[in-house]
């Protein structure tokens, strides 16, 4: 029975059960972009600001992202804030609640770098036309910051996407899970778990690759660098 | 006759560092005001605050009959009136040129689009760049750039134009491109305050030359008695600097 491994995928509903894995992994995913898009702007804002304590505070807050295995963050809130605060958060929402904190801080620190970006003089130039403050931003700088932040927030969404698979440990059962689920069902089958997990990965692959190929392709068209 | 801009006494500092120690000047309608002198001497700040693009720390500036000086919240609505030109190409990347010089009078003066456009289009055409109207501005030279940033400027209808150092950055080759196009304005009766470092054309296009130094002004003047015979030693010192003091002896 060697190298026919391939089968297991076709008996009974396993291939739907891995979509359905898949679309677990996908609602994390869009939820925490969603949230990490409109939270990682007001974010960009803070780092921005005049307050000292908000931009320290926004600071801290993305070296603890950067520094911090998600994992951790993940144990954190899923284990953590049971015991301590005895609220019990199912997996899917701590999953949300991790990934938005990193996304928005990510985000965040993509768009302050989009807009600091622009030179200076592009305001100044806006401003001696006349236009007021609100026609500055909203004809200058919003689309050039807009231009130049959606290729990398994009980059951001396929590593979002990737890293999903880590709420397989918090027993969230999506698309990696249910390949193991199937592997495990299928033991005699030695060569189930080349199958099962190289389609695991044509399915991550089938996700990411053109979200990817979108962001080079924006990235050429609008001709930043 | 009143001028049209009326500078007085204007002090400006950086960090404590005084960059304009009492600078006056009138401009008056139809005026080509030339400055210039080393770098750091205060030219192009004076210039900045003419515009509010720096909040000047004393002295007063008037346009007409409006102290201009104090206004916050409606310097938008000066800025319409005076026109400003920078060293760097400033125009918007993302837009075409065409979108460039109507974003002006549409969104600031409220203007119909296809009035301007017809208008943009005529004046695109007498700078010779009628057939880059649709182009993105990346895709055009240096000179071609700044071409289109004075037509934009134009288009608001200025009643004063400024012009920081608009050819600095730009080829040897492309700087007549552009300094003909000012000189065409000049003609036209257009009001000017220029920053340049080409002296020639200062000479060409000036009605005053303005020396300034350390933040002040040392000497003004016509330009043909400016440039052939200054009265400071410091002007003549600048002007000297333009031309080599010696050549090579072995030269063959």
């Amino acid at each position: 029975m060697q190298g026919l491994g391939i089968s297991v995928l076709f008996k009974g509903i396993n291939f739907q059960r891995l979509l359905l894995g898949l679309w677990v992994t996908l609602r994390i995913a869009l939820i925490t972009i969603g949230i990490s898009l409109v939270l990682g702007l007001i974010f960009g804002l803070l780092m921005m600001s005049r307050s000292k304590i908000a931009r320290a505070v926004c600071r801290v807050w993305l070296e603890i992202v950067r520094f911090m295995p998600q994992l951790v963050l993940l144990y954190i809130v899923y284990f953590g804030f049971a015991r301590l605060f005895g609220v019990n958060l199912d997996g899917e929402t701590s999953a949300v609640i991790v990934f938005s904190f990193w996304g928005t801080a990510e985000m965040g620190d993509l768009f302050r770098g989009a807009l600091t970006s622009i030179p200076k003089h592009q305001r100044e130039s806006a401003a001696a036309l006349g236009l007021t403050k609100a026609q500055i931003n909203r004809y200058i700088l919003l689309p050039q910051t807009a231009r130049r932040l959606l290729p990398q927030a994009i980059n951001l969404s396929t590593r979002i996407i990737k890293t999903t698979a880590l709420v397989k440990m918090i027993n969230v059962t999506e698309v990696l899970k249910v390949g193991q689920q199937i592997i495990g069902q299928f033991y005699r089958e030695p060569s189930a778990a080349f199958w099962v997990y190289a389609t695991v990965f044509l399915l991550y692959f089938l996700i990411c690759w053109p979200i990817s190929l979108l962001a080079g392709r924006l990235e050429k068209y609008w001709g930043v660098s | 006759m009143n001028p049209i801009l009326s500078v007085k006494n204007i002090q400006k500092s950086f960090d404590g560092t005084g960059v304009l120690k009492g600078v006056s000047l009138d401009i008056h309608e139809g005026e080509v005001v030339v400055v210039i002198g080393p770098s750091g001497c205060g030219k192009s700040t004076l210039l900045r605050c003419i515009n509010g693009l720096e909040r000047i720390n004393g002295g007063e500036i008037w346009l007409r009959d409006q102290r201009i000086s104090d206004q916050e919240k409606n310097m938008h609505l000066v800025r319409q009136k005076i026109g400003m030109v920078f060293q760097s190409y400033d125009l918007f990347p993302h837009m075409k040129v065409m979108d460039n010089l109507l974003l002006g009078p549409t969104k600031a003066l409220k203007r119909p689009a296809d009035e301007v456009k017809a208008e943009a289009m005529e004046m695109l055409k007498r700078v010779g760049l009628a057939e880059k109207a649709d182009a993105l501005p990346r895709t055009l030279s240096g000179g071609q750039k700044q071409r289109v940033a004075l037509v934009r400027a134009m288009l608001m209808h200025p009643e004063l134009l400024l012009l920081d150092e608009i050819t600095a950055a730009l080829d040897p080759e492309m700087v007549s491109e552009v300094l003909n196009v000012v000189i065409d304005l000049a003609e036209q009766g257009m009001t000017m305050a220029i920053v340049t470092h080409e002296m020639r054309f200062a000479e060409a296009v000036a009605d005053r030359v303005l020396f300034m130094e350390q933040g002040v002004i040392v000497e003004e003047g016509a330009p043909a008695e400016f440039f052939r015979e200054p009265r400071t030693e410091r002007a003549r010192q600048f002007l000297q600097s333009f031309t080599y003091a010696s050549t090579r002896k072995n030269a063959r």
